[in-house]
């Protein structure tokens, strides 16, 4: 992924900024410009939202075969997180023992590092999803 | 000509496959048109109804469909790279899920609610590559054994390498023309009776419920609507099954059976040639193999040779009416397709 781009989505990446809908307050993840359900009526009504990085695993799964970028990681743990806003949102799941992930288990987002553009380039930070106990 | 192609940019550097196909099929001479289509594992079926689209709307007398994707040239991680393409980049493949493990994803919230078990999951594949054995013209032509799947290496729990459908080369094509006139290239015509097509998010996580695929549920009701038929209606199906997951979500989506009984229903032998309804005689994406552009076309190339009773020790007696349903990333695009016999 080119620079620019991964620098574009910096606020969704880091802080979780997606979007609410002022038209109906449903909450999306990433940032959109449209609200799906509303369409034309929300046209300059969607307002910037962060999401509070709380949720529950929807699914999961172990990657043992891994990209060859994520491959000091492997078997590594992904899953759909449903937030506490309703939106859910694709992660890698840590500070777990793999065979304690289940569906339904409380986790909240931190700040990782997610990959880089080899040893002499960028570093990309970003969220991964980390059991909480509460 | 319509060509079904994902890519062919990636895989060897060649763009304006149109141009090139039409060119090394003699056609350029004559300077046909040729569009080609891109949809990911969807190209070759939705290049297919475009070329019905061009037909029945008059605009062309005769369309070649052809589908193509050269996959070997480069490496396993490089193809898998390129695959996962069809998945959202920025939200799903930067975060760390391969395509095998969304389709994972999918299978592990399956089992947790209760729809169907691991080995009904896997028993998709035995019943693949037991169809895959019969054609001459499949990638692997071996039956396997359930534990053969469940042994097979981890790819994304809870799915193995055989539940995954492989890296292939290939290419199909077909000739369409309107039914008045086909009789003038063939004698034995395949009648297209209905086609579908339908979109959803790019990304899975954005939809509410990820055991099923809205996107074939839309299309198969647009087709049978145009068809003039019902899931009763239909004698054999080919499906989408780039893992095994897949096919039990495109059997429940297509209405085939209500959630939950596609595992019960594979595991019976239901879907073996010879049961109620034969699923993917041809082997399907996991035996047939899966070259993407062209595996839609293949569906198609495979209804017509049930239809026309030329499918050999794999026909389906008395076939009269096929569907096929093929599908792009995780549910984000869905064409179908019903055909009978004339």
């Amino acid at each position: 992924m080119t620079v620019a781009r991964f620098w574009r989505d910096i606020p969704s990446r880091y802080n979780l900024y997606g979007s609410r809908c002022a038209s109906c307050g449903k909450v999306y993840f990433p940032v959109r410009h449209i609200c799906p359900k509303c369409r034309r009526s929300s046209i300059g009504k969607m307002e910037r939202h962060r999401l509070s990085g709380k949720g529950r695993v929807h699914s999961f799964s172990v990657v043992h075969d891994a990209p060859p970028q994520l491959a000091v990681l492997k078997p590594y743990a992904v899953a759909i997180v449903e937030m506490d806003e309703g939106v859910k949102v694709t992660g890698q799941l840590v500070d777990v023992e793999i065979e304690e992930i289940d569906i339904g288990m409380g986790v909240e987002a931190v700040l990782r590092k997610l990959g880089d553009e080899g040893p002499a380039g960028i570093i990309h930070y970003g969220f991964k999803f980390s059991p909480r106990f509460d | 000509m319509y060509i079904g192609n994902m890519s062919s940019g990636r895989f060897i550097d060649q763009h304006h496959i149109g141009a090139l196909i039409a060119d090394y099929s003699g056609m350029a001479s004559h300077n046909v048109p040729s569009t080609r289509i891109e949809a990911a594992g969807a190209s070759g079926s939705l290049a297919f109804r475009q070329g019905v689209m061009a037909v029945a709307s008059g605009m062309h007398d005769v369309v070649v469909v052809g589908g193509a994707e050269k996959m070997t040239d480069v490496s396993d991680d490089a193809s898998n790279f390129i695959l996962n393409s069809a998945a959202d980049q920025q939200w799903e493949s930067m975060m760390g899920a391969t395509f095998a493990s969304l389709h994972a994803m999918i299978a592990q919230r399956y089992m947790h609610e209760g729809y169907a078990t691991r080995e009904q999951i896997a028993q998709v594949a035995v019943k693949s590559h037991l169809h895959g054995a019969l054609n001459p013209k499949a990638q692997f032509q071996k039956p396997i054994k359930l534990e053969t799947v469940l042994r097979s290496p981890t790819v994304a729990e809870p799915l193995t390498m055989f539940d995954c459908s492989p890296i292939s080369d290939g290419a199909a094509a077909v000739v369409l023309c309107p039914l008045e006139t086909a009789h003038e290239y063939t004698d034995k015509p395949v009648k297209v009776l209905g086609t579908g097509q339908a979109s959803d998010t790019l990304a899975l996580y954005q939809r509410p419920d990820i055991c099923s695929f809205e996107a074939t549920k839309v299309a198969s009701r647009m087709a049978y609507d145009i068809a003039g038929v019902g899931p009763d209606g239909i004698d054999l199906v080919e499906i989408h099954d780039d893992y095994t997951i897949s096919e039990l979500l495109a059997l429940e989506d297509m209405g085939f059976f209500p959630r939950g009984e596609a595992g019960k229903a594979v595991e019976s032998g239901e879907t073996e040639i010879g049961g109620r309804l034969p699923v993917n005689t041809s082997g399907g994406l996991k035996a047939r193999g899966n070259p993407i552009g062209a595996t839609g076309v293949a569906q198609i190339v495979e209804l017509v040779t049930q239809l026309r009773g030329d499918a050999d020790k794999r026909q389906v007696k008395g076939a009269s009416t096929g569907m096929a349903q093929s599908i792009g990333g995780t549910g984000s695009t869905a064409v179908i397709t019903i055909m009978g016999v004339v």
